[in-house]
C-alpha cells in the first residue's frame, strides 16, 4: 500500500506540471493584462508608468520565461502578485480559504447526512413513498441549476418567510455563533444539494445489491434483528463505493463554491475568483485554478486509497 | 435494428413523454415569432411589473416586456448553445477516444495523459475565464463549453474501441487492405454509436445548465437578447417584488434538463441488450 501511494504521488508530479502548462497557456491567451487591471482600477493612466509596472511584474518577458519564473515561485509557495491589489496571491488565497473550507465542510456534512438518510430509506423501504421522494429529489439535484435553487431558497426563506439571512457571513453588529450558523444554512444546503442527489442514488443502489447478497441471508437466518442486518452487515459493505465517490466529489465542491459564494456574497475563494475574472487579475485566477486542480488530483488519490483501505479484497501492487 | 431500438425505447414511458416535452419546447421556441404576442425587446411602460395574467401568461418585467415571449426567445439561444456544445464536445471526445483506442501505444499514452490533465482542471472556473473574453455569441459559447466537455466521452469511446478493434470484422477489413481512417470511420465508430448517442444526449442537459450558469454570472450572451440564464440574473434584483421573473425561466431550464436526462436514461436502457428482452 505504501509503495502504491508513493508511486501514485510520483505520477502526480508530471500531471500537475501538465496542468500548469495548460493553465498558463490559457491565461496567457486571454487579452488584457496587468495594465488593463490597473487602468480598470482608475489608478494609473500614464503610459510610461504602465510600462514600468509591466517590467516590474515581469510580464514584458517571453511567455516561456514567464512560465518558468512563475513555476519556480509556485513550487516554493509563491504564486506571484495580484495585478489589482499588488499583494501576494498566496496571501490573498490563504486569507479567503477558511471561509470556503467552512462552507465546503458544512455542505459535505449536510450532504452526507441527507444522502445517507435518503439512500438507506430508499433501499430498505424500496418502492414506497420514501423511496419515490428520494428519487424525485435526486432528479431535481441533477437537473436544477445551482444558482436557481439558490434564488428560490432566498425567495422562500429570506423574502417570504424571513427565517434566514440570504447574504454574507454575519449580521452587522452581531457576533453570536447562532447568527453565523444561520448565515451558513442556505449556502451550505445549496452547495450540498447536487451531492445529496448523487450519493443517495449510489448508496441506494449499493445497499440494494448488498441486501440481496448471501451473507445478508445468512445473517437473517441466524435470527439477527433487521436493524443489525441492515446497519452492520449490509451497510458497511454498501458504503465502500459511496465513500470513495464522496472523497472524489470533495474537490468538485470547490467548483460549486464559485457560484454558491457569488449568489450568497460568501467571502471565500469562489467569490474572489469571480471578482478577479471581472478585473482581469490573472495571477489570482491562475492561483485559484491551480489550487482547484491540485485538490482534484489529491482527492483522486485519496478516493483510491480509501477504497483500498475499506475493501481488503482490493490489492494494489 | 433501429426498429427494435425504437420499440425498446417506446417501452420507457417516461423517456417517450420527455421526448414529447423537449420536442414541444423546441418547436415553441423555434416558432417564437409566431407564438409570442409581443417582440422580445418591446418595452411597454404602461404595463410594467405585471403578475401573470391572460394578456401576459408569465407576467412582465420592469420594462413591461412580456416574460412568456422572452422565455420563448431565450429558449432559442439556450437550446441552440446546448445542442451545439453537445455536438462539439461529444464529437471531439469520440475522435480523441477512437484515435487513442485504435492506435494504442504512444498515441494512446499521450492522448490519455492529456485527458487526465483536462479532467483535473475544474471545468466551471476555467469556463468562467474563457467566457470572460470570448465573443459573446451563441457559436463561441457553444465552442468553449464543447471544448471543455469531451473528456468523459473520450474515455468511454476509447474503452469500446479497445474491444472492437480485436473483432474479426476489423481484422478482415485490415487484411483487405483498408486504410486506418476507413476502418475507424466505417467499422469502429458506427459500433460505438450507442454510448456516443447516450453521452451526447446527457451532454445537452449539462450544456444548458453550464450556459445558464455563465449567463447568470453576466458572461456570454448579453441583454437585451434573452437567454434563460441572463433572465435569471436580471430577476435577482427584483425577486422580492416580481418573483415570477425568477421562477419561469428556471422552470424552463429544469423541465428541459430533466426531460433530456430521462431521454438519455431511456436510450441507455434501450441500447443495453441485456435489458431489451424484458
Amino acid at each position: 500500500m505504501t509503495t502504491y501511494i508513493l508511486r501514485r504521488m510520483a505520477q502526480m508530479v508530471p500531471l500537475l506540471l501538465g496542468i500548469t502548462v495548460v493553465l498558463f497557456g490559457v491565461i496567457q491567451a486571454v487579452p488584457g493584462g496587468p495594465e488593463a487591471a490597473l487602468l480598470g482600477s482608475g489608478r494609473v493612466v500614464d503610459p510610461t508608468a504602465v510600462e514600468a509596472y509591466r517590467v516590474r511584474l515581469g510580464v514584458d518577458r517571453p511567455v516561456p520565461v514567464q512560465y518558468l519564473r512563475w513555476l519556480g515561485g509556485a513550487v516554493q509557495g509563491d504564486l506571484g502578485v495580484s495585478f489589482s491589489t499588488t499583494r501576494p496571491v498566496a496571501e490573498m488565497i490563504l486569507e479567503r480559504l477558511p471561509a470556503t473550507l467552512e462552507l465546503m465542510g458544512a455542505a459535505f456534512l449536510l450532504a452526507a447526512v441527507l444522502a445517507f438518510t435518503m439512500g438507506i430509506l430508499g433501499a430498505v423501504k424500496q418502492y414506497t413513498w420514501w423511496d419515490h421522494l428520494g428519487t424525485g429529489v435526486s432528479f431535481l439535484g441533477i437537473a436544477m441549476p445551482v444558482f436557481w435553487l439558490a434564488l428560490l431558497l432566498q425567495l422562500v426563506f429570506g423574502v417570504w418567510l424571513g427565517w434566514l439571512p440570504v447574504a454574507g457571513t454575519r449580521t452587522v453588529g452581531e457576533a453570536s455563533v447562532a447568527d453565523h450558523v444561520a448565515h451558513l444554512v442556505l449556502p451550505a444546503f445549496v452547495l450540498s444539494f447536487r451531492y445529496v442527489a448523487d450519493w443517495s442514488r449510489y448508496l441506494r443502489a449499493s445497499l440494494l445489491s448488498a441486501l440481496g447478497a448471501d451473507y445478508v441471508r445468512t445473517a437473517r437466518a441466524k435470527g439477527l434483528p433487521e436493524r443489525v442486518v441492515v446497519g452492520v452487515h449490509a451497510l458497511r459493505n454498501a458504503l465502500i463505493p459511496v465513500v470513495s465517490v464522496m472523497a472524489l466529489n470533495l474537490a468538485a465542491l470547490f467548483s460549486g463554491a464559485v457560484i454558491t459564494e457569488t449568489v450568497f456574497a460568501w467571502p471565500g475563494i469562489g467569490r474572489m475568483f469571480v471578482q478577479a475574472m471581472f478585473s482581469r487579475d490573472y495571477p489570482v485566477l491562475m492561483g485559484i485554478l491551480l489550487l482547484g486542480s491540485a485538490m482534484v488530483v489529491v482527492f483522486n488519490l485519496v478516493a483510491d486509497v480509501v477504497y483500498g483501505v475499506l475493501d481488503p479484497r482490493i490489492r494494489y501492487e | 435494428m433501429s426498429e427494435e431500438l425504437a420499440r425498446a425505447f417506446a417501452r420507457h414511458r417516461l423517456a417517450v413523454a420527455s421526448l414529447a416535452v423537449v420536442a414541444l419546447v423546441a418547436v415553441a421556441c423555434a416558432a417564437a415569432p409566431l407564438l409570442a404576442g409581443y417582440a422580445f425587446d418591446a418595452i411597454d411602460l404602461s404595463s410594467i411589473r405585471q403578475a401573470p395574467s391572460w394578456d401576459h401568461w408569465m407576467g412582465t418585467d420592469d420594462l413591461g416586456r412580456d416574460l412568456f415571449t422572452r422565455v420563448l426567445y431565450g429558449g432559442r439561444v439556450s437550446l441552440l448553445i446546448g445542442l451545439l456544445a453537445a455536438v462539439i464536445g461529444t464529437g471531439l471526445g469520440s475522435l480523441v477516444g477512437a484515435v487513442a483506442g485504435y492506435f494504442g501505444a504512444r498515441t494512446d499514452g499521450v492522448l490519455m495523459r492529456l485527458t487526465d490533465v483536462a479532467f483535473s482542471i475544474p471545468t466551471l472556473p476555467l469556463l468562467i475565464v474563457l467566457a470572460s473574453f470570448a465573443p459573446a455569441t451563441a457559436a463561441s459559447m457553444a465552442l468553449i463549453i464543447g471544448l471543455l466537455s469531451w473528456m468523459a466521452t473520450a474515455r468511454v469511446v476509447r474503452g469500446e474501441v479497445l474491444t472492437i478493434k480485436r473483432t474479426a470484422y476489423v481484422e478482415a477489413a485490415r487484411s483487405l487492405g483498408a486504410a486506418h481512417g476507413r476502418i475507424l470511420l466505417r467499422h469502429v465508430l458506427p459500433n460505438t454509436a450507442g454510448p456516443i448517442v447516450v453521452s451526447a444526449t446527457l451532454a445537452v442537459g449539462n450544456a444548458v445548465i453550464v450556459e445558464s450558469s455563465l449567463s447568470f454570472l453576466g458572461l456570454g450572451i448579453q441583454p437585451p437578447t434573452p437567454t434563460w440564464g441572463n433572465m435569471l440574473m436580471d430577476a435577482q434584483a427584483t425577486m422580492a417584488t416580481e418573483p415570477w421573473l425568477a421562477i419561469f425561466p428556471g422552470v424552463a431550464i429544469l423541465l428541459v434538463v430533466l426531460a433530456v436526462n430521462f431521454i438519455g436514461d431511456g436510450l441507455r436502457d434501450a441500447l443495453d441488450p441485456a435489458g431489451r428482452e424484458r
